[in-house]
């Protein structure tokens, strides 16, 4: 690691990394030509930071679970339901909400790059981008669903959908038992980014 | 329960993702388009080793950018090779705990 001056004083401000420093350049070279606009790469950093991430996505989902017409809507046509909520892809992609029932349990991949559904989840976890994940989530999706913790009975089917940049999914989770009674809030509790991934399931009460 | 996952490991994930995302924005690439070429890099990369999904992965989208900003002409090579050397050269330059800046 250049420059990483863990036990001493350092008399100058520490070095950032290579690659660090080549995101600065192109920052630097693209606003002194007018092509950007610095102050809108704070916002968008600051929306993913604190805006967007797994809380839209368990929104909608503990909405699908409350409200019957609501669920039929977003299973025919996420993108125009999830838009509605205000939860629309940056770049234009289309959404579909892919449902968990006890013969079918669905997980999702990118399998060429890391394409994921934004708005819903925000930005993914590191292990979704690893290339384990994304060859091994098509090839042997019980073997990476158990490694998870979620292992499934044998005359359950597995959906893998790889998604891509047109095309984006959730996973719509099973409601689980002794759940009656509770409001939206608290289901969204119990809705993991992971159970939206297919990696997991709700959590029980 | 546990801590949250930060968003983006390090800053400069998140500078370089904001930017990309930013371009698309203002509209200097389709996210298609994008998508194939950073697709095709992490192919690249991914041939002699797996990629763990973290710094390498934001390697890979960097080195992507580079060679889109540098055919279109919005940031060339050598402009970019000066400017990254000015900065280093200001971060050396400055004092710990003050602002950096270009001189």
């Amino acid at each position: 690691m250049p420059h990483d001056h863990a036990d001493h004083d350092h008399p100058h401000t520490l070095l950032p990394s290579d690659p660090a420093l080549r995101v600065k350049a192109l920052e630097t070279i693209l606003t002194q030509k007018g092509l950007i606009d610095p102050a809108a790469l704070d916002e968008i950093i600051e929306t993913y930071e604190t805006k967007i991430g797994p809380r839209n996505g368990a929104h909608v989902v503990a909405k699908a679970w409350t409200d019957p017409a609501f669920k039929a809507a977003l299973l025919k046509d996420a993108t125009a339901v999830v838009s509605e909520l205000g939860y629309y892809g940056r770049q234009g992609e289309h959404m579909i909400v892919v449902e968990n029932t006890d013969e079918v349990h669905n997980i999702i991949v990118c399998t060429l790059c890391s394409c994921y559904p934004w708005p819903l989840l925000g930005i993914p976890p590191t292990w979704y981008k690893s290339d384990a994940y994304r060859a091994r989530a098509v090839r042997e999706p019980r073997k990476v669903l158990a490694e998870f913790g979620v292992t499934l009975l044998s005359d359950m089917s597995v959906r893998v959908w790889d998604s891509t940049a047109e095309t984006r999914y959730l996973v719509l989770p099973q409601r689980p038992m002794g759940t009656d009674g509770m409001d939206e809030a608290a289901l969204m509790d119990l809705i993991t980014r992971d159970s939206m991934i297919g990696t997991g399931l709700a959590s029980a009460p | 329960m546990s801590a949250p996952e930060p968003v983006f490991e390090a800053p400069w994930h998140a500078q370089l993702f904001a930017l990309t995302v930013h371009l698309n924005e203002v509209g200097r690439f389709a996210w298609p388009d994008w998508a194939d070429r950073f697709s095709a890099t992490l192919k690249r990369h991914g041939v002699d080793k797996d990629l763990s999904g973290g710094d390498d992965y934001f390697n890979a989208w960097l080195e992507t950018l580079e060679a889109y900003l540098s055919e279109t002409g919005a940031a060339l090579p050598q402009d970019v090779a000066q400017m990254r050397d000015a900065w280093e050269q200001a971060y050396l330059s400055t004092t710990h705990g003050q602002p950096v800046s270009l001189g």
